[in-house]
């Protein structure tokens, strides 16, 4: 993508800063501009971007300039820290009703942003996770198919959802005949999908308005597309003053987006972010993790995710081991070979290779293109030299040809493993330039 | 001349000259009223703020262009446009010496109107059809951006006309999106050919020949909803276009990006990754009924040089007109309640 991270547009206008002791007004001037064009190609609103610079600037202003730390990182490091504060404390699980009686979760938002999808992933979350009984409720009468993509859906689910379906049109009697279902045949959660409408449609908005008088909806979601554009604010805020919103889903984040919309939404209506979509498959909804949306707004990959969730699931000593070598700069083949490994002992390597910045994001038949060419790499990594491995710079032509003969390769092949060398220990040092990343791996 | 005024009195001198009240005006009327009401929030907010500010504005200054700057981005024009669009009217008002909020307005629109046209290709949005056989449409875009009841209201745009047409039910994928174009088939009266977990290029092939066989004049393909940075699905794409030139090598007629007028500055790349893919011959921009302005279509006319052709105005199957550039610019900027 033609997006650039920030700090290495940043990066460029280091010289400027660079010897004053102190950051002002006047030598982050260049600087801001640059966070200001970045947020706007983010799609953060244009008033929040004003406001927030104002902001930020301000709390930036007579920070000292620190020799080991370039004044860049300290913007980025201190513009991220406010957005990752503006963007909530990331802990929003819904709170399910203590006294007997299911918990109703009604979707809305406009055509088009993920309300069924989403309402189908989260029963799918409930029961797994919170092992509640959920029922789903199909309120969009309009969109012709909604009805039958939503029930496909509940069964999709492991263990299957049932959708509760009524002939009748009336939308709010259909809500408060699904919540009787529930409340008889003891079902934990209700989760109404209802139709997709844009904020200005009265007749429409009336009708959210009336489900919410007949059934106790205790968390009505708002679903907000990640490539949505500047006037999502309105759309937020238009919805949330015609009908009592609780918080936001935010879907399609797989997509390249940076997904801006987060902040500007936040930041005007307070509504928490509560979830993420991040596929077309029933498990792909995540809790929402501002730390990391800090991240994508600002273009730093996802990499601190990537970190998480390898420290989850690897062998902790293993990993540690590993990170110290990154963090200490000793990042070698054998190094890159261990963590392709421990990738793709992670399981589904698409998901892996999404939050590695500039990785491509792959798909089931490519992810097992992908363990086919970790095994190719193995073997070419395992013809080389304990030196050419410590040392890859040093495999020259003549190298290239020994080690694809030794290994049954191609030279271009061996040229592309050292090529995917050189990316990420790039990406590594940058990682390292980073304080705040630094940190976070650190305290980990 | 501004072209504001060039719309205004083009339009007007239009309304005029109809003292003949043929069927053919009324109609022509009747979409005009439905793009406007379409457009109509659109249009208030646009207009309304470029209006006030050019009252409130006594001098012309800095602000005044900063101003417009941010109008623009809110229209979601991005920065890289919009400031250059305004620096261009900043130094051109300059150089002319004008000091009249409105003039200095009708250059700004000027410039957007000149700037698109600029970029080549016709105004043509009418869709080019086969020399012989089947014309085939092939529609994509991402997920949830107005896909399939953009083939339905094509469908029935070419039905009145008296083609015979056919809807390939392409998105195999996801649930209900089957039953959705069937619904929609029934609706319109045409045929639809789907097969349920299908593979998308093996049923474009069969829909091809039956298209041939028995006589189709154009066959309109709904595509599953795909995110562009997904490679696998893209290939898929490439392939179901493979597959149809197989039979048909100038096929298909075009390729159309169907867009949401919601869509941020991800509309580039949008655009620019499909385009690779299945070589987009246009755009179709939906949801334009909505408080969206669509803006980013000037960026991805500027960079990609790809033309919309029709904006879906609702979710019924009439809510579509052909794309007309100076409507939309009138539309947008000039407020009919004034007039
Ligand atoms: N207001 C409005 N809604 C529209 C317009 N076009 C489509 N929609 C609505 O947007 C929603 C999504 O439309 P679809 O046609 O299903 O979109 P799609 O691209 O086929 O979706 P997928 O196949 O799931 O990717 C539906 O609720 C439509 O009714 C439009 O021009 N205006
Ligand atoms: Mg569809």
């Amino acid at each position: 993508m033609a997006f650039e991270a920030l700090s290495d547009r940043l990066g460029r206008l280091f010289k400027k800063i660079r010897g004053q002791a102190t950051l002002t007004e006047r030598n982050m001037d260049d600087m801001f501009q640059e966070v200001r064009k970045a947020l706007l190609e983010a799609d953060v609103n244009y008033e929040v971007v004003s406001q927030f610079i104002a902001e930020v600037k301000e709390e930036a202003i007579g920070e000292k300039v620190l020799d080991k730390v370039s004044p860049g990182d300290m913007v980025v490091k201190i513009v991220h820290d406010k957005m990752e504060d503006l963007l909530g404390s990331g802990d929003n699980d819904i709170c399910f009703r203590m006294d007997g009686k299911p918990t109703v979760i009604m979707m809305v938002g406009l055509q088009g942003t993920g309300k069924t999808t989403s309402a189908a992933k989260l029963a799918q979350l409930f029961e797994k996770k919170n092992h509640k009984k959920v029922l789903l409720g199909a309120l969009d009468v309009y969109r012709p198919a909604a009805i039958e993509q939503l029930k496909n859906l509940g069964l999709k689910c492991e263990p299957q959802v049932e959708t509760f379906i009524s002939d009748n049109k009336d939308v709010p009697s259909i809500a408060s005949s699904a919540y009787l279902k529930a409340c008889e045949e003891k079902y934990d959660i209700l989760i109404l999908d209802t139709a997709g409408r844009l904020e200005i449609d009265e007749r429409l908005m009336d009708e959210l308005k009336a489900i919410q008088e007949v059934v106790s909806v205790d968390e009505t979601l708002l679903t907000v597309d990640a490539m949505v554009g500047q006037n999502a604010t309105n759309v937020a805020l238009s919805f949330a003053s015609q009908i009592k919103v609780t918080g936001l889903v935010m879907t399609k984040l797989d997509g390249d987006s940076r997904g801006g919309a987060a902040l500007s939404i936040k930041r005007l209506t307070g509504l928490p972010i509560k979830y993420a979509g991040v596929g077309e498959k029933m498990n792909d909804l995540e809790n929402f993790h501002p730390d990391r949306m800090a991240d994508r707004i600002l273009g730093m990959g996802d990499i601190v995710s990537l970190v998480e969730e390898m420290q989850e699931k690897i062998d902790e000593k293993q990993a540690e081991k590993t990170s110290r070598r990154m963090m200490n700069g000793q990042f070698d083949l054998t190094d890159m070979l261990s963590i392709m490994k421990q990738m793709n002992k992670l399981g589904p390597l698409g998901k892996i290779m999404k939050m590695v910045p500039g990785a491509p994001n792959l798909n089931d038949e490519q992810v097992e293109q992908a363990s086919y060419a970790l095994k190719r790499t193995e073997v070419i990594i395992n013809s080389m030299t304990r030196d050419e491995r410590r040392k890859p710079e040093m495999i020259k032509s003549s190298r290239k040809i020994r080690i694809a003969n030794g290994s049954g390769t191609t030279p271009k092949e061996v040229t592309k493993v050292i090529e995917s060398y050189l990316t990420m220990s790039k990406q590594l040092k940058q990682m390292r330039s980073n304080p705040m990343m630094l940190r976070r791996m650190i305290r980990k | 001349m501004g072209l504001l005024k060039f719309l205004k009195e083009k339009f007007t001198k239009k309304k005029e000259n109809t003292s003949e009240v043929t069927e053919e005006v009324i109609e022509e009327e009747k979409v005009e009223e439905r793009y406007q009401a379409g457009l109509d929030k659109s249009r208030n907010g646009f207009t309304e703020r470029l209006k006030k500010l050019a009252i409130r504005t006594k001098k012309i200054d800095t602000s005044y262009f900063d101003e417009l700057e941010r109008i623009l981005i809110e229209a979601d024009v991005g920065v890289d446009l919009s400031l250059e669009l305004v620096k261009e009217t900043y130094d051109e008002s300059k150089e002319r010496g004008l000091d009249n909020p409105e003039e200095i307005n009708d250059l700004l629109v000027d410039k957007m109107f000149i700037g698109y046209a600029n970029e080549g290709g016709s105004f043509q949005t009418e869709l080019k059809r086969a020399q012989e056989g089947p014309t085939i449409i092939f529609i994509c875009g991402v997920n949830g951006s107005g896909k399939t009841t953009t083939v339905a209201k094509l469908a029935k745009k070419y039905k009145d006309r008296g083609d015979k047409v056919l809807l390939v039910a392409a998105d195999t994928f996801r649930a209900g999106a089957i039953e959705q174009l069937e619904f929609w088939a029934n609706k319109v009266g045409v045929d639809i050919i789907s097969k349920a977990n299908s593979d998308p290029s093996s049923l474009c092939y069969d829909a091809i020949k039956k298209a041939q066989n028995e006589n189709y004049d154009i066959v309109f393909i709904d595509t599953a909803g795909r995110l562009q940075n997904k490679v696998s699905l893209m290939d898929e794409l490439r392939k179901i276009v493979r597959v149809i030139q197989k039979l048909l090598p100038s096929a298909p007629q075009e390729s159309l990006l169907v867009l949401d007028a919601n869509t941020g500055q991800n509309g580039i790349d949008q655009a620019k990754i499909f385009k690779e893919a299945v070589n987009l011959s246009g755009i179709i921009i939906t949801k334009m009924d909505g408080t969206s302005k669509g803006g980013i279509i000037l960026a991805i006319r500027k960079e990609l040089n790809l033309p919309v052709r029709y904006i879906g105005l609702g979710e019924k199957m009439e809510d579509l007109e052909e794309f007309d550039l100076e409507k939309y610019l009138y539309a947008l900027l000039v407020d009919s309640k004034e007039e």
